[in-house]
């Protein structure tokens, strides 16, 4: 059975649709890759299904149980964790109590959080760093920080929004290989990636988006060779 | 948390000697300035944890100093009943004033004028209500003879220094526990990013209605001993737009969002209010004292956004 | 029936005033996003300016409208520029604490300056009444407002017709878009600043012969035109006007049927009702909050 499954998910704007219809599954263990051109609908779709915002139609099944609608908070507490496509990171706290405040989901006393905290720091390499102020990290970093917090959480699935976006391919190279470890310790990954060389690396699984509608669904290979798919990027091409 | 226990302990023990060399006049002031540190800390758990700009805050102080005051006076019932209560009052209040405002997704700017309105409509209110005296005010008797302070919670200055210092030193403890707890980092995670708070599972409603019933709890409790000390309760002055704005100037001198903010803030305040006040009189002056107030609030704005505490504690750690 | 019509008129002619206050509150928020918590302070400025103006050459109240509105213009620029400016990406408690501590620093030079005893402008004008049908309209009010109109009525033909006023207009629906087309962004913010505190100086001195002066108005001022722009709809200029009106009128009925230091309660209390029920204000998009 699939970890998540998205029934015809629709959310309009005032008139404007901005994901109609969309459906598709995460399998339990995968990494599965949302893509597509800017605009078409994939941060949307993120937020319908984190509980960010509230879908017109269609639902969300996650672990056999629909949890269309519900909230952020809620679906953090299944089991969803995510990470935002702009981070900002509490600058005032030092990233030891930033991912604390993820670790709190399920730990109430202070002892027990700071431990939870600390191992998901390690799990992205930001130990060494964990006494330090948010606010002066490096942008890979915050990155790192972001996921760190939402694994905190203790999810059983990651929503990871553009994080590689702005980052160089050396710093991209490390973040592929904590998210490879991430993943085997038994965290299911849905991400949002514009970075087809990372996404190629990490994604068995692969959904596209184009104004809003699913245009392919497959393995990397499958999506690649896919006439709509090609199109549709080689027209964002054409028109920038 | 050890660090700030200990300066906790340190704070209130060296303040508690005071009584043995300060005279009475000193005695009063600092017990005005222990109740407005007070005051700040109460807010400043909304505001400088949760993010949460109350503006209203001087409805608590109102509706606990009238419920102590009403109940002693009208109803024969010791403060040492009516404080309690009145805090559960003002909590209530205070919650549902969050619940209504953020249920409602009353938001920010929206929501520091709801507390507004809410304070502007009881001083109202209260100014045409008989029942407490209206606009001519309501009156603690007198003392009588041979009065027991610890039985009545009234007093002389040092009675009061020693209450407010209590208060205060209570406040301090429980903002330094709230700190280092699941609330506190919840809290705080809401004034930083509600959108990551809430991804975070935070429940950011119940969590905006803790935070609010918390310090209108404890507003409320201050606004009764405050009653308890001036002896005297108008609308305006216990709950007006200036009371309001009032609290809020030691925590933000202080340090918003910092255990010792408000407490540093009020015992800078207060000297500069009480010297401004005496230069006002000597030179015949009135409103140098606002004048000053704005300024100085302009100045922590603009060069010392954090406040003057952070710096404080660089100076007594002995760091640059 | 005649005293219901005659509260009602001079709560409409009342409404106008506020809705000028409002009008500049709103500008302000709509291109700016911040909220000018001294709005009623700026008030206060304009309505010495009207009475000092008449008490050194006993003009026309109406007289006393354009040098205020250019004292308020050339603060709000200033103010805009050289302070306000470096707060824009602040959070909005530390925009609020700014201008808490510039409302107090005003109150305060107004005290010293001016002492805290009212001031009250007496005009023979005070005491004439126009007369439509059996509706006595004071003309003092009725002038007030009929130039309170007429300023929000060229200050909209100017935000529609003039290079500057559509380059306004451009800043408050995109900040960064207006940026790029090479609009002086800081500048067109002064200007903005400039007009909206301009509103509220025009609007005391329109008001200087109607109430006496002192420095304890403002916080009034300013919650009269929180209240005139959250029930329109803040960012919205003709809901500044509608809300305007309502107040003015919410405040004349509860004085009638309450008692006048009452008049508050109902205008506060459709205020917190607004905000419940309709949040966005009675005519603003949903966007304009935040």
């Amino acid at each position: 059975m699939s970890l998540l499954a998205v029934e015809a998910l629709s959310r309009n704007f005032a008139g404007l649709r901005a994901v109609s219809e969309v459906s598709f599954c995460v399998e339990e263990g995968s990494i599965t890759a949302l893509i597509g051109p800017n605009g078409a609908g994939k941060t949307t779709c993120f937020n319908l299904i984190a509980g960010a915002l509230k879908p017109s139609s269609g639902r969300v099944i996650f672990a056999g149980e629909d949890v269309t609608g519900l909230p952020p908070e809620a679906l953090c507490l299944r089991g969803i964790g995510r990470t935002f496509q702009i981070v900002r990171p509490m600058p005032e706290l030092t990233v030891l109590e930033n991912a604390m405040v993820g670790a709190f989901a399920r730990e109430s006393r202070l002892a027990a959080a700071e431990a939870v905290a600390r191992e998901a720091l390690s799990r992205v390499g930001l130990l060494p760093k964990a006494g330090m102020p948010a606010a002066q990290l490096t942008l890979p970093d915050r990155k790192m920080l972001e996921v760190a917090r939402a694994l905190a959480t203790r999810p059983r699935l990651l929503l990871l929004d553009e994080v590689m976006a702005g980052l160089r391919a050396g710093e991209a190279g490390a973040i592929v290989e904590s998210l490879r470890a991430v993943n085997a310790a038994g965290v299911t990954i849905l991400m949002i990636e514009h970075v087809m060389r990372v996404v190629m690396a990490l994604a068995r699984h692969i959904v596209v988006l184009h104004h809003g509608e699913k245009i392919a669904d497959g393995t990397p290979e499958e999506v690649t060779r896919d006439p709509a798919v090609i199109r549709s990027y080689l027209g964002e091409r054409g028109a920038a | 948390m050890r660090r700030g226990a200990i300066a906790v302990a340190a704070f209130s023990g060296l303040l508690a000697l005071g009584p043995l060399v300060l005279d009475g006049y000193l005695l009063s002031l600092l017990a005005l300035a222990f109740a407005f540190a007070f005051f700040g800390a109460a807010w400043n758990l909304m505001m400088g944890f949760a993010g949460m700009l109350s503006i209203g805050h001087g409805l608590y102080i109102g509706i606990g100093g009238y419920t102590v005051a009403v109940l002693l006076v009208t109803f024969g019932v010791s403060p040492w009943a009516g404080l309690p209560l009145a805090g559960l009052l003002c909590a209530g209040l205070g919650a549902a004033i969050a619940w209504t405002g953020f249920r409602f997704a009353v938001r920010g700017v929206y929501f520091a004028l709801l507390t507004l309105a809410a304070a502007e409509l009881a001083r109202i209110l209260f100014e045409h209500w008989p029942f407490v005296g209206g606009t001519g005010g309501f009156f603690l008797p007198a003392l009588p003879p041979g009065n027991v302070p610890l039985l009545t919670l009234r007093g002389g200055p040092e009675f009061f220094y020693f209450a407010f210092l209590l208060l205060l030193t209570a406040a301090l403890v429980l903002t330094l526990a709230i700190r280092h707890s699941r609330m506190g980092y919840r809290l705080m995670a809401i004034r930083e990013d509600e959108d990551a708070a809430r991804a975070s599972g935070v429940p950011v409603l119940r969590m905006r209605i803790a935070a609010a019933a918390l310090s209108g709890g404890m507003t409320g409790i201050g606004g009764g001993l405050f009653a308890l000390m001036n002896g005297s309760l108008f609308p305006n002055t216990m709950m007006g737009v200036a009371i309001s704005i009032e609290i809020m100037i030691a925590p933000i001198v202080g340090g918003l969002g910092t255990v010792f903010g408000p407490a540093i803030g009020a015992l800078f305040v207060m000297p500069v209010h009480e010297l401004s006040e005496h230069l006002a009189q000597e030179a015949g002056v009135f409103g140098l004292n606002t004048l000053i107030y704005g300024l100085l609030v302009l100045l922590v704005v603009l060069f010392l956004p954090a406040g003057i505490g952070p710096s404080v504690a660089r100076l007594l750690r002995g760091r640059r | 029936m005649d005293l219901v019509a005659g509260v009602i008129a001079n709560g409409v002619l009342m409404g106008a005033v506020y809705a000028l206050i409002a009008f500049g509150l709103t500008i302000i928020f709509g291109v700016m996003r911040v909220v000018n918590f001294a709005h009623g302070e700026m008030v206060v400025i304009g309505m010495y300016a009207g009475y000092f103006l008449w008490a050194a050459f006993d003009t026309h109240p109406l007289a006393a409208v354009l040098p205020a509105a250019a004292l308020l213009f050339l603060i709000g620029y200033l103010l805009q520029f050289h302070l306000v400016q470096h707060f824009l990406a602040r959070p909005a408690h530390v925009q609020f604490i700014l201008f808490i501590a510039l409302a107090l620093v005003i109150t305060g030079a107004h005290l010293v300056a001016f002492g805290p005893n009212p001031r009250g402008i007496f005009s023979l004008a005070s005491f004439e009444v126009y007369r439509i049908g059996g509706l006595r309209l004071d003309a003092v009010r009725s002038q007030a407002a009929a130039a309170a109109l007429l300023i929000v009525a060229l200050l909209w033909a100017f935000l529609r017709a003039s290079r500057l006023g559509r380059a306004i207009r451009a800043a408050a629906d995109n900040r960064t878009g207006a940026a790029v087309v090479g609009i002086r962004i800081r500048h067109v913010y002064a200007v903005t600043a400039g007009i909206g505190m301009a509103c509220a100086g025009a609007a005391g001195a329109l008001v200087a012969p109607l109430f006496d002066t002192h420095p304890f108005l403002a916080p009034e001022f300013t919650l009269i035109a929180f209240i005139t722009v959250i029930l329109g709809g803040i960012g919205s200029l003709p809901g500044a006007l509608l809300g305007g009106l309502l107040i003015g009128v919410a405040e004349a009925a509860a004085a009638l049927v309450l008692s006048p230091s009452m008049k508050s309660v109902l205008s506060y209390g459709l205020l917190i009702l607004v905000m419940l029920a309709r949040p966005q204000g009675i005519i603003g998009s949903p966007e304009g909050q935040r």
